[in-house]
């Protein structure tokens, strides 16, 4: 039984080494397929998530500062008058993210990050202006001068075109035009001319 | 299975003529440890997910109320693709004629060919242009890339239309290779027609 029992622990230590836990998200996401192959960054990003029924989450992914988020809260707190705690600010930096208007961000913040999943977040006020999201987006920008930041969009697969169309807006608004939508990769299809090009591309870098 | 061995109580025997004590087995029973190992295991494979989640570019024009500054189109390089609620997906080539003949409707399995037609009609007709292929050779070095210049697609989801469409539209656009393509909001003659047919079905 020996042998065996090593190949077992063996398959249980890759196991362990290869699973990444997810970040618990305020809502579960089914993203889109496509056929391309850029990886996601980790760090220095905005994202921004919307559902099937058209709510907008934002998060600011920034795990090798933290500092940064914390910043753009405290901004955030003195400009717009939040009324934020220290404790509130340091549970904005543990939140993945927030899905609230600036008026419901205190009852949201002044829970611990666990028990805030529990509570239903209706989303950021959107309109064709941009709405809160655009001070949200702006805020974080300005936090993260002098650095290489991107914009993610994660939206459900049932969510309709005009929510993605007002997240768009409030980026536009901000001057930001280039976007990293996430999407979940799919095979190309045989003998389309992408599928060609990759072929060569991968036979001459041989 | 495996068991222990406890000492059967010997030590009350004492004297000259005792036994030797019984030689205690060193082997420990694994079962319970295998056990667990395998819940583990069974734990973590049902956890990951090996598929990673990747990103698809998207740059949007800044939008201008200006007529010179916006990207005009060749009326012979242009498809409009619409796309409506039910994956419903429309197109014309061209200007949208005033009977609406050139309004045909497909799906997402239908549209991949209509791309890839148009894209050969236009490198068919395209004639001979050195001052494209001039900047195309410093640049890039692909003179072909010139063939197609003029093929323009527009993408015009409506308020039915998920997000789902949206991606999958821009994921043919990449699949057939095509460079130029806009995503702009419905025209109301267009948005009639879609409705036309809808209730017409």
């Amino acid at each position: 039984m020996t042998p065996f029992v090593d190949v077992a622990f063996l398959i249980l230590t890759f196991f362990i080494m290869a699973t990444k836990f997810k970040p618990a998200e305020p809502v579960e996401i089914k993203t889109p397929n496509s056929v391309s192959t850029k990886d996601l960054p980790e760090s220095d990003a905005l994202q921004v998530t919307f559902d099937s029924t058209g709510r907008v989450f934002f998060g600011i992914l920034s795990e090798k500062d933290p500092k940064i988020k914390y910043e753009v809260i405290k901004n955030m707190n003195t400009t717009r008058n939040l009324g934020l705690s220290e404790t509130d600010m340091k549970n904005f930096v543990q939140t993945p993210a927030v899905g609230v208007p600036f008026s419901g961000l205190k009852q949201l913040l002044s829970l611990p990050v666990d028990d805030q999943k529990n509570l239903r977040q209706p989303g950021i006020p959107l309109d064709t202006l941009g709405g809160e999201l655009y001070y949200w987006i702006r805020d974080a920008v300005s936090a993260f001068t002098g650095k290489q930041l991107k914009y993610l969009i994660k939206g459900d697969n049932g969510a309709k075109y005009p929510a993605f169309k007002q997240v768009l807006n409030a980026f536009k608004k901000n001057d930001i035009f280039k976007f990293q939508m996430i999407t979940m990769l799919e095979d190309t299809p045989a003998g389309s001319e992408l599928d060609i090009i990759r072929k060569r591309q991968k036979s001459g870098g041989k | 299975m495996a068991s222990i061995e406890e000492g059967d109580g010997g030590h009350h025997k004492k004297g000259p003529g005792v036994k030797k004590a019984k030689k205690l087995s060193t082997r420990v029973d694994m079962t319970p440890m295998v056990d667990l190992g395998f819940l583990l295991i069974t734990f973590f494979i049902f956890t990951t997910t090996m598929s990673s989640p990747t990103t698809m570019e998207l740059f949007m024009p800044k939008d201008t109320d200006k007529d010179d500054e916006q990207n005009k189109a060749k009326e012979s390089g242009a498809l409009t693709i619409l796309l409506s609620k039910d994956n419903h997906v429309y197109y014309y080539e061209g200007q949208l004629k005033e009977d609406a003949s050139n309004f045909l409707s497909t799906n997402f399995g239908g549209i991949r060919k209509v791309i890839i037609d148009k894209k050969k009609a236009v490198i068919d007709a395209h004639q001979h242009d050195a001052g494209c292929e001039k900047i195309w050779a410093k640049n890039e070095g692909d003179k072909k890339s010139c063939l197609d210049k003029d093929l323009v697609i527009v993408i015009k989801p409506d308020e039915e239309a998920t997000y789902k469409n949206t991606v999958d539209i821009l994921d043919e656009m990449a699949i057939s290779n095509i460079k130029r393509y806009a995503m702009v909001d419905l025209f109301p003659a267009e948005r009639e027609l879609i409705q036309k047919t809808e209730g017409g079905k």
